[in-house]
């Protein structure tokens, strides 16, 4: 027998209930201070035979497992071979138990608030559903209203039903739900704090309209003097007055000034928009907020934006008026947008004859003028374009450039089926090599790889279907959390399989396009998806912590920050106190491990130089003694 | 190099636990073969095996130490397997300027889907060890009987 | 000794340095190449062709001296392919494989007469090739 071990037994289904008792029993009756099970690998049972120590009145990490079947026996064919390496196995597990420690599991508070940053279709639907479970939820947006990329949609493929008919209820419903607070033309500043108690600074900037005492009559815009900023809303593609409100289902449905545009607030005269209110709302001399407020979740839900198009000269979008991005496209197609829904070109206002789509602007370009990934949504709107367009207007020509379709999905391949078929839309194997304006005419140069041959097309507009990119605020705000993000910006999923709505870092949910290219029923089910952990993590009272979590031992810390540095979680922090080091009173600076954060990978206990920093449950001596067991 | 007919050589591979240890498991429950000689130590992750393990395997005689983690950009713990990368370069080049071959010394790359590689790699550095024969550089005597 | 015909195709990838995988058929070069018109093969087919091993026939086309090696193919691939680069070293190849002058100094006043759009690269390749 092994030195320490005073008691072995045989059994063929150790985890069965009558296995898990002959342990029990032997803890009790031999007064074990330690168990090895010799049996199948610790990823399935483990948990099993610690529970059963457990009940035994034994501290569950004083069990430890030789892996002697998917590691032994089932590889090896010869038994004696095997036998001998099982017996090494165990013994490197008997050497690792007894120097194993009772640990205990740590328990962390858990504020019962989520946080969602962002309020596009994503945001919302996440809020919805975490506040229709009982939790309150923050939602902070950066715009004057939520509604985000969707509100600026006319229809949605492949229903072609209207994009505002179904966000705006869910905006409604967002704004009416007790549970919801709305924090509009704000932004999050920091963050620090753990899963399960994050601390938020929101800073709400100054709408220099009072948003309790608005009513959203509108009296302001229209007696505004100020009437040069450009509708954000509708892709700059019209002018809107300096005070405004976004659009009509605007929520909430309050104006905002837009300070570099009014005049008052520039040069001190005009006024105008105080004068008219007669609910006294503006006010010039509000200032920025701050909120501050703790969260036991925190989701992202960043959304995107389209790329810039005039990277592309060889589109001359910066050029030629008519040239223009899907996005735009769609405020042209819309009731509420710059044309009131007429589809009619920007250069000169008049019908077009002719239009020729592009795909993939700038999406799987590797030249670093776009994004090497597929932007996934490109091919169905374009073909909702082309077969809106055709449908309304059947005397438009409309050519569409593709260099693939790709249309996985419910009823995406026969929607564009029908654009090609019912609708007679012209699709083009190929791409676009140049447009230019030739005496006033846009003329478009492509190639048709299945003819072979080069073509040129007059065309009287030209819709590039820009690649999307996340939003530019997704950085900052991932970098604030602590939340990782790969090269092209997207946040990383924990498990892009497995946890595909969770950050690494606990207690970061993705929900929507932060995560990667999407379309709206993704995105809502991925937000509906990211809603269930956040009421899974806030329905629990407290958190339990892995108990095999780095611990620094302050004696030996030499206050290096080397182990800082490599943490993965910033769970390590330093603290200056007063050290009692046997004997002799020293105030030094030394590494606190965060045991609520850390995650026990153990790359600190390695960088660190003085020997300090020990994981527990897999210390350094443990490590070692299977070491030495092994090479016996 | 060895004289010795009864050798079998000893090695010492640590898995990380989150996709090398389960490949392992998956080797085992797809009954993929590979020499005995191949103990495994589980690691909560690669970056966790302090080069001090690494020697003490070859101070008490292992003749070759492999580490296995997740691939790159896959890590558990998201980092960890790049400290480990950098890590052992350093250190298998230092090894073998003190006299441990290059080929005693091996980290790869194991999915927890691949079981097939890890028994792949198991065997082909099993072989490797074979033809580099007993290693005599580093072990401490004393450590032997 | 004669090379076999992969073995040309794996030599045009060298010398032209383009990783002709990298292609994803979108025909952006084909769209963008202002001698579309003149020559039999294009920019695309040239990459398709070569990265499969079938370069014989583009040795053996005269046209390809028509490649104007202005690089709007290679400014405006998005994958970073380099078609006129698999040109140039189509032409390269050619070239060699004459072993032979192509025409004699003599010739070159009366191309000259007959045809006016004669590439200019000809011209000052001539220049090079008959300095010494």
């Amino acid at each position: 027998m092994q030195p320490g071990v005073v008691f072995a037994q045989d059994y063929q289904y150790m985890c069965s209930e009558a296995g898990q008792n002959i342990i029990k029993d032997a803890i009790k009756t031999h007064g074990l201070t330690g168990v090895v099970v010799c049996s199948c690998s610790p990823r399935m049972h483990e948990a099993t035979f610690r529970k059963a120590a457990a009940q035994a009145g034994l501290n569950p990490f004083m069990v430890e497992i030789a892996n002697i079947r998917e590691h032994c026996s089932w590889i090896h064919k010869d038994k004696e071979e095997g036998t001998e390496k099982a017996c090494v196995l165990m013994r490197a597990a008997v050497a690792k138990v007894t120097l194993n420690a009772p640990l205990k599991a740590g328990e962390s508070k858990v504020v019962k608030r989520a946080l969602v940053i962002g309020g596009g279709i994503a945001g919302i639907q996440t809020a919805l559903d975490i506040a229709d479970a009982g939790f309150p939820v923050d939602i902070v947006e950066k715009n004057a209203t939520i509604g985000g990329r969707m509100a600026q949609l006319d229809k949605t493929f492949p229903t072609l039903d209207c994009s505002s008919c179904i966000l705006t209820p869910k905006m409604v419903e967002a704004k009416a739900n007790e549970n919801i607070r709305l924090i509009t033309y704000a932004e999050v500043e920091e963050v620090s704090g753990f899963v399960g108690s994050f601390k938020a600074k929101i800073r709400k900037k100054a709408r220099f309209v009072k948003e309790d005492v608005c009513t959203g009559c509108g009296v302001c815009m229209s007696k505004c003097p100020s009437k040069k900023g450009l509708n954000e809303f509708n892709m700059g593609l019209n002018n809107r007055s300096a005070i405004y409100i976004p659009f009509a289902q605007a929520i909430p449905n309050v104006a905002v000034i837009d300070k570099e545009q009014c005049i008052k607030l520039k040069t001190g005269k005009c006024g105008l928009c105080q004068k008219v209110c007669t609910a006294g709302a503006i006010d010039y001399t509000q200032q920025d907020e701050f909120i501050e407020e703790e969260y036991g979740a925190i989701v992202m839900a960043t959304g995107f934006r389209p790329i810039d198009a005039s990277k592309f000269d060889e589109y001359s979008y910066s050029t030629c008026k008519d040239v223009v991005t899907s996005l735009e496209l769609e405020r042209i197609m819309n009731a509420a947008g710059p044309t009131g829904g007429v589809l009619l070109r920007p250069s000169d206002g008049k019908h077009p004859h002719s239009i020729v789509f592009i795909q993939c602007v700038g999406s799987r370009d590797v030249s670093g003028r776009g994004k090497p990934y597929c932007s996934k949504i490109c091919c169905m709107y374009t073909a909702k374009h082309a077969m809106l367009i055709r449908d309304k207007y059947p005397d438009v020509e409309v050519h569409v450039f593709y260099i693939d379709v790709r249309t996985p999905g419910k009823n995406f391949d026969e929607f564009y089926r029908r654009a090609a078929e019912q609708y007679d839309v012209d699709y083009i194997k190929g791409q676009v090599g140049k447009v230019y304006e030739e005496n006033g005419q846009l003329v478009v140069r492509g190639v048709d790889l299945i003819s072979n041959e080069q073509i040129v097309l007059n065309a009287d507009m030209v819709v590039l279907a820009t690649a999307i990119e996340p939003d530019p605020t997704a950085r900052k705000v991932a970098n604030m959390l602590t939340a990782s993000i790969d090269t092209n910006d997207f946040i990383t999923e924990a498990h892009p399989k497995l946890r595909p709505v969770e950050s690494p870092t606990a207690g970061i949910f993705l929900s929507g396009v932060c995560q990667g290219p999407k379309d709206i029923p993704e995105t809502v089910s991925q937000a509906g998806a990211a809603a269930s952990k956040v009421i899974g993590l806030l329905a629990k009272d407290k958190l339990t912590t892995n108990p095999c979590v780095a611990h620094s031992d302050e004696l030996l810390c030499n206050g290096c920050s080397c182990c800082e540095k490599v943490c993965p979680y910033s769970a390590i922090s330093y603290e200056t106190k007063l050290i009692n080091d046997h004997g002799v009173k020293e105030t030094r600076r030394v590494a606190m491990v965060n045991e609520a954060l850390c995650q026990g990978c153990g790359a600190c206990t390695v960088v660190c130089p003085s020997g300090a920093m020990d994981l527990k449950g897999f210390s350094n001596k443990q490590i070692m003694a299977e070491v030495d067991a092994i090479c016996l | 190099m060895s004289v010795n007919a009864d050798w079998k050589p000893r090695i010492v591979a640590f898995c990380c636990n989150w996709c090398s240890y389960a490949g392992a498991d998956l080797a085992g429950s797809s009954r993929l073969a590979y020499p005995a000689d191949v103990k495994i130590i589980r690691e909560p992750c690669s970056c966790r095996v302090n080069p001090m393990f690494i020697l003490k395997a070859f101070e008490r005689g292992a003749d070759g130490v492999i580490l296995c983690g997740c691939h790159p950009g896959d890590c558990h713990y998201s980092t960890g397997n790049y400290y480990t990368r950098r890590r052992m370069a350093l250190l298998f080049s230092m090894l073998d300027y003190i006299g441990v071959e290059r080929g005693r010394t091996r980290v790869e790359w194991v999915s927890a889907a691949e079981g097939a590689k890890f028994s792949r790699v198991m065997n082909d550095f099993v072989a490797q060890i074979r033809e580099l024969g007993e290693n005599v550089k580093v072990g401490d005597l004393r450590c032997k009987e | 000794m004669q090379m076999s015909e992969k073995d040309v195709a794996a030599l045009v990838k060298e010398i032209s340095g383009s990783d002709v995988k990298k292609c994803m058929k979108c025909g952006k070069c084909s769209a963008t190449c202002p001698a579309y018109g003149e020559m039999r093969f294009h920019p695309h087919q040239f990459v398709a062709m070569v990265a499969r091993g079938r370069v014989e026939e583009l040795l053996k086309d005269p046209t390809v001296t028509r490649c104007l090696s202005c690089f709007a193919c290679v400014e405006r691939c998005p994958r970073g392919v380099e078609p006129a680069n698999v040109v140039a070293a189509i032409r390269v190849l050619a070239e060699r494989e004459q072993e032979g002058n192509n025409f004699s100094p003599a010739d070159v006043p009366k191309l000259l007469s007959q045809d006016p759009e004669i590439p200019q690269q000809a011209l000052v390749s001539a220049f090079r090739k008959y300095r010494k």
